[in-house]
């Protein structure tokens, strides 16, 4: 079914409405119902719904599926437009200038004004950060069967395990 | 190294906060807070391998261990516990539906709940984000909400470290919650607005100013018993306080409209209105078969006859315990088995015809007709 609004998009979500004091079901895609003000379903992606809404100006230009993916997770800017979510903390800074365009349009603002977090605990162990990246880098090496640079990464693993 | 962990029973846990008769809590049932974090060294917990994240719920249990605002606190990896359990969570707003899985998959490894024994103040792990700070409070008391959960987020700041940016804020895996991470909400029943069709009106007004809201229980965005969610759209840009603060202005705004649409009602329609009430209270007392949606409407007509004192009994604490213990894992774990919703509706209306009979003295008629 079509999106009773926009009828361009596929209808996901029923709105119930109360209008005169009757109910009205509308069937709206997410992004009309974002719209509209309510929350997704659970399970959809009102991010990714929402970036594909903003089209050319911010979906397309900004998360440029070209552009190098996440060096610590692997998250590249198309599996941010299609989930709508980041893979990691890092993800932050690799798209950080994409990222600020986006939450000043999501929030009116993408500068922090809350309480500032100064981290008293014991840091994450940059030995562990770097051992857990070249794992993942390991994974997606054999995923996408480039044993060549596997063969390194294990390589780089052993020295760092044999180390510690 | 000790076995694993024990799995604690589940007991009166997140309905303390029901039983407090809070400020209006005529018309707000509940005040709820939430606090996404996630720790450095990471990737969020979607993206994260099973062995991260049972290693950041084991650092998670101990964080949440030593802290001293949850007091006693009790932890449980929701892999350990049964189907039954975790749907009573769930009833109970504890955990989310991404948090426990789906019947066929269960959920994750490394999903966890940490919960005081006291007040309805814990964390849920390994969620969308590696912790989701959390507390409920009965009634409209959102500032003593945000109190109890800054005091938490602190604790639990100083023992992990969470990935915190200068720029963003606190890092989320969703752009929509990153800087505060601070969800705010009130559960609120607005049957006067319904009723005097101005609902929509007040809640598209509200779309406006940065806050938006949904219909609670139903399917999608149905709207059961006249209750809503409202809460904060925006988390970045402004600070904690104000966003509570902007959130319980308008909050009392919508008060205000519901308390006159009330008025309104009561002067131009005082039949009609004591007319829903009592009709709402005979089937509730009379009822063999009641299914959920139908108990929560007719529920929405005894609270607002609680409300505008045509009703003396029961009181409004009931009522909220009544939308807890009357769904159905909470009904099947009194009847002691698996309920299949004819059971279900049966034992619901019987549960209800118990609870209204034992909770007060029979209703009298606020005024002769």
């Amino acid at each position: 079914m079509d999106c009773e609004n926009c009828g361009e998009r596929k209808a996901k979500i029923t709105l119930t409405e109360i209008e005169n004091n009757e109910m009205r079901t509308l069937n709206l895609c997410s992004t009309c119902a974002t719209l509209k003000g309510v929350s997704a379903a659970a399970g959809s992606a009102p991010m990714a719904d929402l970036l594909a809404h903003l089209g050319g100006s911010a979906g397309d230009t900004l998360f440029d599926e070209a552009g190098e993916a996440c060096e610590y997770c692997g998250t590249g800017a198309g599996d941010f437009r299609r989930s709508g979510r980041l893979g990691c903390p890092q993800c932050y800074a690799h798209f950080h200038r994409q990222l600020r365009a986006l939450l000043r349009r999501v929030h009116g603002s993408s500068q922090h004004m809350g309480k500032v977090y100064v981290s008293t605990a014991p840091d994450a162990d940059p030995e562990q950060v770097r051992l857990s990246t070249l794992k993942r880098r390991l994974e997606r090496a054999v995923e996408i069967e480039d044993f060549e640079s596997a063969a390194d990464l294990r390589d780089a693993i052993h020295a760092l395990t044999e180390v510690s | 190294m000790d076995g694993p962990a024990a799995t604690p029973p589940i007991g009166t846990h997140g309905l303390e906060a029901l039983d407090e008769d809070g400020p209006d809590g005529d018309i707000v049932v509940s005040s709820r807070v939430r606090l996404a974090r996630n720790l450095q060294g990471y990737s969020f917990s979607a993206h994260a391998t099973g062995e991260e994240r049972e290693a950041l719920l084991e650092k998670a249990r101990a964080a949440t261990e030593a802290t001293g605002v949850l007091e006693e606190v009790d932890f449980w990896e929701i892999a350990r516990l049964d189907r039954e359990d975790r749907l009573l969570l769930l009833e109970r707003r504890l955990v989310s539906k991404e948090l426990i899985g789906t019947p066929e998959t269960g959920p994750r490894r490394g999903s966890g709940l940490a919960l005081s024994r006291a007040h309805a103040l814990g964390m849920m792990v390994n969620e969308e984000d590696h912790l989701r700070l959390q507390t409920l409070r009965g009634g409209f008391q959102l500032v003593a909400a945000w109190r109890d959960l800054d005091q938490l987020d602190e604790e639990i700041g100083a023992r992990l470290p969470y990935a915190f940016h200068q720029e963003f804020g606190f890092l989320t895996s969703c752009p929509t919650n990153v800087g505060t991470g601070l969800r705010a909400s009130v559960f609120i029943h607005l049957p006067g607005l319904v009723l005097t069709r101005q609902i929509r009106k007040v809640l598209e007004g509200m779309g406006q100013l940065g806050v938006t809201y949904r219909g609670l229980y139903g399917e999608g965005s149905r709207i059961v018993g006249n209750l809503f969610q409202i809460s904060n759209q925006t988390t970045l840009g402004k600070t904690e306080e104000d966003l509570i603060d902007q959130l319980e202005r308008l909050v009392g705004r919508v008060i205000g409209y519901e308390k006159q649409a009330r008025a309104v009602l009561l002067r131009e329609a005082p039949n009609v209105l004591e007319d829903k009430v009592w009709r709402a209270y005979g089937i509730l007392c009379h009822a063999r078969s009641l299914p959920f949606e139908e108990m929560m409407n007719l529920l929405s007509g005894i609270r607002l006859g609680i409300s505008l004192k045509l009703l003396k009994s029961p009181r409004v604490d009931v009522i909220n315990r009544m939308m807890i213990h009357a769904q159905t894992a909470h009904l099947a774990r009194a009847a002691g088995r698996r309920l299949d919703e004819a059971d279900a509706d049966a034992f619901r209306a019987s549960y209800v015809r118990k609870a209204l009979a034992a909770r007060g003295e029979p209703p009298r008629q606020r005024r002769e007709r």
